[in-house]
């Protein structure tokens, strides 16, 4: 057999495993791997600007195409910098897979240059990880890797690579995956749990979808299965922020986001339900509020393919431990078979449609600033009648919330938002990445004017490699969310959540070569965004939006989704200790 | 404001584990980050091929809390199979202790008499001391300890606990 060294090893597997793009920076413990990617004739490295970026890049790819995305870092700081991504992917379930350089084997322990237990440190952020002590484990290693990753509940799977095992030599032919004996996801749901979700369903009067990123996950084949049975049961539709997209935005039964910053109508829809079908989402606390006032009246069925989610806040009656996809299979076919006919839901939807009416995603506009929901709503037309496929991205703050509810998605992978750690910095590496694996796509990242600096070197990035995004900045000249937060529980005392110094984002952009527009009032919105749209090549827009805008509907920290707060009015600005302590 | 305590059930839990390197680190920190207890943890390869190891963790929580453990621990990808020994009972817990008694006189008498009943075994003595090993429950080693800390306890070494259920494994 023919020896190989590790790097070249890697590389290889890299290439048997489809992997086209990865993002990476070079540093010592990593350059065998860097000279084995040297011209390589297929798979593209893309050279970011902080490691961060690279694995955000790689969950914006991971995200949009459904493919998992790999990152390449060096020992140390390079793989520190790696973590906040690599938890971010962990909260998410995103496919990645983060081969980081580690120091030789005989200097491990030795506090040597740039050695970090980068084992211990992703040991709790990742699906699993690995420390390959030699060449010749090393493919094998990398092909389980992948299918972890990307099987079961999706993660970051990391593979730390001592720098001479990257040089020495091992026979190298290509591996049969064999994966831990242990590991065994459970895809096929057992049928006792298919046969009670169907005739829940059936007998329900008040049903509720309440859908999450699990679907998005499960795949294509899961969202089409997901609007079946909408279809069949004539359920209203909600979802979790991560699940935007799965169903369509732009159908009648669709309900609009739940939860803390969820539409009145599917916060009250969830409250007033007898029969709750949760498919892949995990009653995270934005979505419960207080727990005691959750849904009080209903059944609750739960899809997960990961069970330790099933359970773990909210108890349920039926228990599917399955893949998103099989299990709507299961009961879409179970539902025909026993000729089950849609439930009539008239006095459901009457009530729903009197919950819609408080028009709860509504805002007063002053006509001489521009409202953010505004331009949230304006960027969401002209982007439809671009005609293009259009992939958004977010950073994390007000402006996240409001994008997620007022621009509309009808098909899944086309939003991509850091939900579960909430991750400024995010959204705009996460565009570049997305472009990236979809070169024909409109990619936009929503940003805030402080989330946007965590990573706002990644510019250099898209420069380089001739990427189209567009960076569209909600510029308040706040923190706001922390801003609304110290309005509502702290008496307007605004510490710290001042963005003092900006800097002038349209000469920034111009610094790094892209085309920089700023949109100052309400009558240059639409011509600005429109032109954004237009200009080939990056583009960076500064739009100078209210500053004080707070987001609504909101349910405060501590109170019951039939407890939200509409508009300002409604706001008192203190709270007890219980409330302020939760987060 | 107060913080509020949930009242906890000891459960013992046995894993069978893939035998490789970091898996206690895993385990352990599992139980750190998510903020439950290890009363004891023990760990020992059990197969020829050293390729698997069992660990028996004591564990506290209420019924919700150990039902996650579970599935958190089972969710890992070395860990084959999770089983609670408290609720698929009945089973065989076992603990041993190295307990070292210091005295002379009537007190070392005592001791000695004290480890005939609790069937513990003199397994090293010099003119002021003794080393017992006892095996036993957790609370018959508890009580052993009790009584020997008033004669004149010294040092204790304890394993944790292992167990395994009666009869057939369940699936
Ligand atoms: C890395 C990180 N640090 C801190 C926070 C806490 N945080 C949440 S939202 C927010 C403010 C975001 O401000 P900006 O990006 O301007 O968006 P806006 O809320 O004004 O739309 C902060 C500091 C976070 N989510 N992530």
């Amino acid at each position: 057999m023919a020896e190989k060294s590790g790097a070249d090893i890697l590389v290889e597997c890299l290439v048997d495993l489809g992997v086209e793009v990865v993002f990476g920076y070079p540093g010592g413990a990593v350059l065998p791997i860097y000279d084995a990617l040297y011209n390589h004739p297929t798979i593209k490295h893309v050279l970011v600007r902080h490691e961060q970026g690279a694995t955000h890049m790689a969950e914006g790819y991971a995200r949009s195409t459904g493919k998992p995305g790999v990152v390449l870092v060096t020992s140390g700081p390079g793989a520190t910098n790696a973590v906040t991504g690599i938890t971010d992917a962990l909260m998410d379930s995103i496919p990645m897979v983060v081969i980081t350089g580690q120091v030789p084997t005989q200097l491990i322990g030795t506090d040597a240059f740039q050695e970090a237990d980068t084992i211990g440190i992703t040991r709790h952020c990742t699906k699993h990880n690995y420390l390959v002590k030699t060449p010749g484990k090393l493919a094998e290693v990398i092909h389980e890797a992948f299918h972890i990753a990307t099987t079961g509940r999706p993660g970051p799977v990391v593979i730390d690579i001592p720098k001479n095992v990257q040089i020495a030599t091992a026979p190298y032919a290509k591996p049969e995956l064999k994966v831990h004996a242990s590991y065994h996801p459970q895809t096929k749901a057992d049928a006792a749990g298919i046969d009670a979700a169907v005739e829940m369903l059936a007998a329900a009067e008040r049903p509720i979808l309440y859908t999450g990123g699990g679907v998005i996950n499960s795949g294509p084949q899961a969202t089409a299965l997901l609007r079946e049975l909408a279809a069949l049961t004539g359920a209203p539709v909600t979802s979790t922020l991560m699940g935007l997209g799965a169903f369509p935005a732009s159908s009648d039964q669709w309900m609009g986001m739940l939860g803390m910053h969820g539409t009145y109508e599917a916060n009250w829809a969830m409250n007033q339900a007898d029969l709750i079908l949760c498919v892949g989402a995990r009653f995270d606390d934005r979505v419960t509020g207080r727990l005691d006032a959750f849904a009080p009246n209903s059944r609750k069925i739960h899809i997960d393919i990961d069970r330790s989610s099933i359970n773990k806040i909210v108890e349920v009656d039926v228990a599917v431990v399955a893949d998103v996809a099989s299990a709507l299979d299961d009961i879409i076919s179970l539902w025909k078979q026993r000729g089950h006919q849609k439930a009539d839901l008239t006095e459901w939807w009457a009530r729903i449609a009197g919950w819609r009416a408080r028009k709860s995603l509504d805002y007063a506009e002053n006509g001489t600033e521009i409202m953010p929901q505004r331009a949230i709503a304006d960027l969401y037309k002209a982007c439809q009648a671009t005609g293009k496929d259009v992939i958004i991205t977010t950073e994390v703050g007000q402006h996240q919330m409001w994008a997620a509810q007022h621009f509309g998605f009808d098909a899944p992978n086309k939003w991509l938002t850091s939900g579960g750690l909430g991750t400024m910095g995010y959204g705009f590496p996460a565009a570049i990445g997305a472009q990236m694996g979809n070169p024909g796509s409109l990619a936009i990242c929503i940003a805030g004017d402080a989330s946007v600096q965590m990573n706002i070197q990644e510019l250099g990035t898209a420069t380089q490699y001739r990427l189209p995004v567009k960076l569209f900045i909600l510029n308040n000249e706040y923190m706001g969310m922390v801003r609304q937060w110290q309005e509502l529980t702290y008496e307007s005392r605004y510490s710290n959540s001042y963005s003092d110094s900006l800097p002038d984002f349209v000469k920034l952009g111009e610094a790094y070569g892209w085309t920089g527009i700023r949109i100052e009032g309400p009558q240059e919105l639409e011509a600005g965004i429109r032109q954004m749209l237009e200009t080939p090549g990056p583009v960076i827009v500064d739009c100078r939006v209210a500053k004080l805008s707070n987001c609504f509907p909101m349910i405060p920290s501590g109170a019951a989704h039939t407890e939200m707060l509409l508009d300002p009015s409604q706001v008192e600005g203190v709270m007890s200790d219980e409330a302020k302590a939760l987060v | 404001m107060h913080i509020q305590e949930e009242l906890s059930q000891r459960h013992v839990l046995s894993l069978t584990v893939s035998n490789e390197a970091g898996i206690l680190a895993r385990i352990a920190g599992l139980f750190t980050a998510r903020g439950y207890n290890i009363d004891s943890l023990t760990v020992a390869d059990i197969t020829d091929d050293h390729a698997i190891s069992r660990i028996t963790i004591v564990t506290g929580g209420p019924p919700k809390v150990i039902d996650q453990i579970i599935a958190q621990l089972d969710r890992l990808v070395p860990v084959h199979k999770v089983t609670d020994l408290t609720e698929n009972g009945p089973f065989v817990e076992r603990e041993l202790a190295l307990v070292k008694v210091a005295g002379t006189g009537e007190d070392r008498i005592e001791a000695l008499r004290l480890a005939d009943v609790f069937r513990a075994k003199v397994v090293d003595t010099t003119i002021g001391s003794f080393i017992f090993e006892i095996t036993g429950t957790t609370e018959k080693i508890d009580n052993f300890v009790g009584l020997m800390r008033q004669i004149g306890l010294v040092e204790v070494g304890r394993t944790g606990v292992v167990g395994l259920i009666r009869g057939k494994e369940p699936n």
